[in-house]
């Protein structure tokens, strides 16, 4: 599974990548997440429910930031398992660029699904983590609209 | 006997007042005391090494009671799931068969193969057990493609190229001529879609062990209770033969899905003994679409040699068939005998050569389903026949008639194996024209393009080979079973009649189509015949049902012993009339003899057989039940002519099947209205084919068909007021003249509605399922 995309947020870069490495930060734009904690340095581990049409379960994960350059660019390696509802893993891409209006965001994400998540998701998966992300750099933009 | 219920007679189905007022007692439906409940825990990966199982959770959950891996039914001694029929390669070495424990040990091959199984006191503790079994897998590269999986991953230590045998019928050499003097080729690269079968009730198996008696029972959703016994015993050694009974209650379709011996009853019935409580399990659907042995998934090459004049010169063939990651029970004889024998069609090409490579991929088992190897035959020669005509600018009816073996020429001996008894295709062919309206087609279609829609006709002839025997040419060619079928008629006291049948009903209506042949036969009331089908602890051995063979060899093992039951009330009929038995007549119900004007009624010819007052025990055994194991000579060739007519709309891509006619020849026909049943269902299952349906795995072996969201299974609305009628050539080596109407509609249609895309398109080929989007597509490209 691939998707990309960009967002303009209303903040300079600097801002918006030490905003991206807090993990209070991170839960609160992260729909579902229960939990988001700093393991090491550059990792984190959460706790997401999440809801796929008919697959409901909650997905405990860890996040790790790989080759970083700030505050222009670094990857994101994702894991997490649902139990019986199954598994994703995938990595991010993500860009940082300064613009007039602020900081565009480009993203790149790579990644494959399985269990039951695979079998009567794929189809609803694609436009849930479609709005999953969209749900997230909207609640992210909103830190610096007042 | 009446005309109102014998042979010939569309008599309701007894079985239909308890199924359509919810009294059907299916093996979910049946609970017995003390019963547990089981979960299987699937593997969630394509293709990985199971480097360890953590089950200590799972057991330390409330009202779980036991947890089972792979590896505890090996130390058991429990074997390997067997297929039963060895196919050779063509430098006649043996198919590789590779290890498949009914629960995986070292390493799970396809995404819902099971690794472990929970038993629990409830069926949500069950669930809640199985989501805390954890095991550690090493993914490895999955291989999904049937075009491409010999030259992937190897999947199997023991199957280099992911193969497992590369096969050949027909003579090469005389093929090749053929070709090296043909005025035109047309070659052909199909596909035959991956299906599902999704009988409505899901696979189901309540086992239980009895210890005072050291006996197992098994009540489970077979469609051959008695081959589901022996295999159990005698290859995954659960229990001897005699201790096992396997009861197939009341089954809501099988389709073949349940032909074979699948992983969840050996477990349920092996651990039944080792919990010492019996333990259900019932499939859920997208269990049953990660876990049924899926059909087709075919990729071909196929060329036609011709003369300028249309006759058919060669045929080859060249198939890649899909066989998932393990052989399951028949599925080497479905790519091979029931398809590569099948490619004469209705014609007399004379020379043909079919290659078929059998692959591996990390995919759910690929088996027989409704047709098995027939429908991806009739495919490939329907499709290609069509094609030929369209290259050489003839009417696909004139070159279809042009090459027809004729009706004199029975019995014919194809170049591929097969010695088709009797036909006759002109005529059935005929009479589909005259009600598909055939004069009328143009005017039809100037119409359509009045409307801005595309008309499209194309036909399908179609040849099956039913009710497959004999047993000893079968087993010859590497089968591991008999062909035959048994029957069992026990004459009550009073005259009614018990029928046991080795054969079994899953949706066919056997209750009632034998108990017609029965009633007729012995001109005895309808409602007096009782039919006991499914059970290996109250009939004989049988084979079951698969192939349209129930009335073909079931039916005739019936009317064997029926000659056996009129032979020996003939003998008691012949002391009470004091005379002798060949001075006896058997007719309408009534043993007569010349000399007396008093026939004895059969009742009371059996009330004398069990109450043995006039003839002499030393010389006539008491009672009146008779069995018959019968053999057949030759399969049976049911053959049909087919004929779609489509509406496709430009803008959208929908395509509307404005009109279907099937013209069958079954021979005789015991109950017009449930052969015109099978019929209809078998259309719909083709036409769910070419339109609807597909079993697509992602490329990291995820089924993305995994439910009914994404699985299309066709509905009433898909499909058009079907025009069906039959034309007859009675068998000639069956007693009953009868050839068997399973399959036919799901065999002769994909290629009917194929053709006629493909016509209204003006384009060699569409891949199947039509689907809106794929036509839409197709008329972009050439736009």
């Amino acid at each position: 599974m691939e998707e990309q995309g960009e967002f303009v947020i209303p903040a300079t870069p600097q801002e918006v990548w030490d905003a991206l490495q807090k993990p209070d930060v991170l839960q609160e734009c992260i729909d579902g997440c229960e939990e988001m904690t700093l393991t090491e340095e550059g990792t984190f581990a959460c706790v997401v429910a999440i809801k796929v049409g008919p697959v409901k379960a909650r997905f405990t994960g860890t996040v790790k930031i790989v080759d970083p350059h700030p505050p222009h660019s670094y990857f994101l390696d994702v894991s997490a398992r649902g139990g019986g509802a199954g598994f994703g893993s995938g990595r991010a891409e993500v860009e940082l660029q300064a613009v007039p209006e602020g900081t565009r965001l480009n993203y790149q994400v790579r990644g494959t699904i399985g269990g039951k998540l695979a079998q009567i998701g794929t189809r609803l998966f694609q436009s849930f983590s479609r709005k999953m992300t969209r749900t997230f750099f909207e609640r992210f933009s909103q830190r610096w609209v007042r | 006997m009446s005309a109102e219920t014998g042979i010939g007679a569309s008599v309701l189905r007894k079985e239909d007042a308890r199924f359509i007022t919810g009294k059907g007692q299916y093996t979910d439906d049946i609970s017995v005391f003390g019963q547990t409940h089981c979960v299987f825990v699937r593997s969630p990966h394509a293709r990985a090494k199971i480097n360890g199982i953590n089950t200590d959770a799972a057991m330390a959950m409330d009202g779980v009671i036991r947890v089972f891996t792979g590896d505890e039914l090996v130390e058991d001694g429990i074997g390997d799931l067997p297929c039963g029929w060895v196919v050779n390669s063509k430098d006649g070495t043996p198919m590789v068969s590779p290890p498949h424990p009914p629960i995986a040990t070292s390493v799970v091959n396809y995404v819902g193969e099971p690794y472990a199984f929970v038993v629990a006191e409830t069926l949500q503790a069950a669930r809640d057990g199985a989501e805390a079994v954890e095991a550690d897998f090493e993914i490895l590269e999955a291989v999904v493609d049937t075009a491409t999986a010999s030259s992937s991953a190897q999947i199997h230590e023991n199957a280099p190229n992911n193969q497992a045998y590369d096969w050949e019928l027909g003579d090469r050499e005389a093929t090749d001529a053929a070709f090296a003097k043909a005025d035109h080729v047309t070659t052909l690269d199909i596909t035959n879609n991956r299906l599902i079968p999704n009988a409505i009730e899901p696979r189901a198996a309540l086992g239980s062990y009895d210890a005072a008696s050291s006996t197992y029972t098994l009540y489970t959703t077979s469609q051959n209770p008695h081959v589901e016994r022996v295999v159990l015993a005698l290859f995954v050694n659960v229990a001897p033969e005699a201790n096992l009974r396997v009861i197939s209650p009341d089954v809501g379709g099988g389709f073949g899905s349940k032909i074979f011996v699948y992983a969840e009853e050996t477990a349920v019935i092996w651990a039944s003994a080792k919990v010492g409580r019996p333990i259900k399990w019932r499939a859920d659907r997208t269990e049953s679409f990660l876990s049924d042995a899926h059909g087709r998934d075919h990729v071909t090459k196929a060329e036609l040699a011709l003369s300028s004049e249309g006759e058919m010169l060669g045929l080859r063939v060249k198939t890649i068939a899909n066989m998932g990651a393990y052989l399951s029970t028949f599925s080497s004889s479905v790519p091979t005998y029931l398809y590569g024998t099948l490619m004469a069609g209705q014609y007399k090409t004379p020379a043909i050569y079919v290659e078929t490579q059998a692959v591996f991929t990390n995919t759910a088992p690929v088996d027989a389903y409704r047709g098995a190897g027939r429908p991806e035959a009739t495919y490939v020669v329907e499709r290609i026949v069509e094609t030929a005509a369209r290259e050489l600018n003839m009417d696909p009816v004139e070159l279809r008639r042009k090459n027809f073996i004729p009706p004199d020429a029975f019995p014919y001996q194809t170049p591929v194996a097969l010695e088709y008894d009797t036909g006759n295709y002109a005529a059935s062919m005929g009479k589909a024209l005259e009600l598909a309206d055939s004069d009328g087609y143009a005017a039809r279609k100037a119409a359509s393009e009045t409307n801005g829609k595309l008309r499209g006709r194309g036909y399908s002839c179609y040849i099956e080979a039913c009710g497959i025997a004999p047993s000893q040419l079968v087993i010859s060619l590497g089968a591991g079973v008999g062909l035959f079928e048994s029957a069992e008629v026990r004459v009550d006291v009073s005259g009614s009649v018990t029928v046991m049948t080795g054969s079994h009903s899953h949706g066919q209506g056997h209750e009632t189509t034998f108990a017609q042949l029965v009633s007729d036969r012995l001109g005895i009331p309808f409602e007096s015949v009782n039919v006991i089908h499914g059970d290996t602890g109250r009939s004989d051995y049988g084979l079951g049902t698969y192939g349209s063979r129930s009335i073909a060899v079931g039916g005739s093992a019936i009317d064997r012993a029926l000659d056996k039951i009129i032979a020996k009330g003939k003998k008691i009929a012949a002391h009470m009339f004091e005379t002798t038995e060949d001075q006896v007549e058997f007719a309408e119900g009534q043993f007569s003899y010349a000399g007396s004007n008093e026939p004895k009624p059969f009742a009371e010819i059996a009330g004398a057989a069990y109450i043995p007052a006039v003839y002499p025990l030393d010389e006539l055994e008491p009672g009146l039940s008779e069995k018959a194991f019968y053999d057949p000579k030759n399969f049976t060739y049911p053959a049909g002519s087919y004929v779609c007519e489509v509406e496709i709309d430009p803008s959208t891509g929908v395509t509307e099947i404005e009109k279907f006619v099937a013209v069958d020849d079954f021979g005789n026909v015991i109950n017009p209205m449930i052969v015109e049943g099978q019929v209809h269902g078998g259309l719909a299952q083709g036409i769910g084919q070419a339109l609807l349906e597909h079993g697509i795995y992602d490329g990291d072996g995820n089924l993305s068909t995994g439910s009914y969201m994404d699985y299309a299974m066709p509905r009433a609305t898909d499909l058009p007021d079907f025009e069906v009628d039959m034309t007859s050539t009675p068998c000639t080596h069956n007693p009953l003249g009868v050839k068997g109407c399973g399959e036919a509609g799901a065999i002769g249609s994909p290629a009917a509605v194929m053709n006629a895309i493909t016509d209204a398109l003006g384009v060699k080929d569409v891949p199947m399922p039509a689907t809106p989007h794929t036509v839409w597509e197709t008329i972009q490209q050439g736009a």
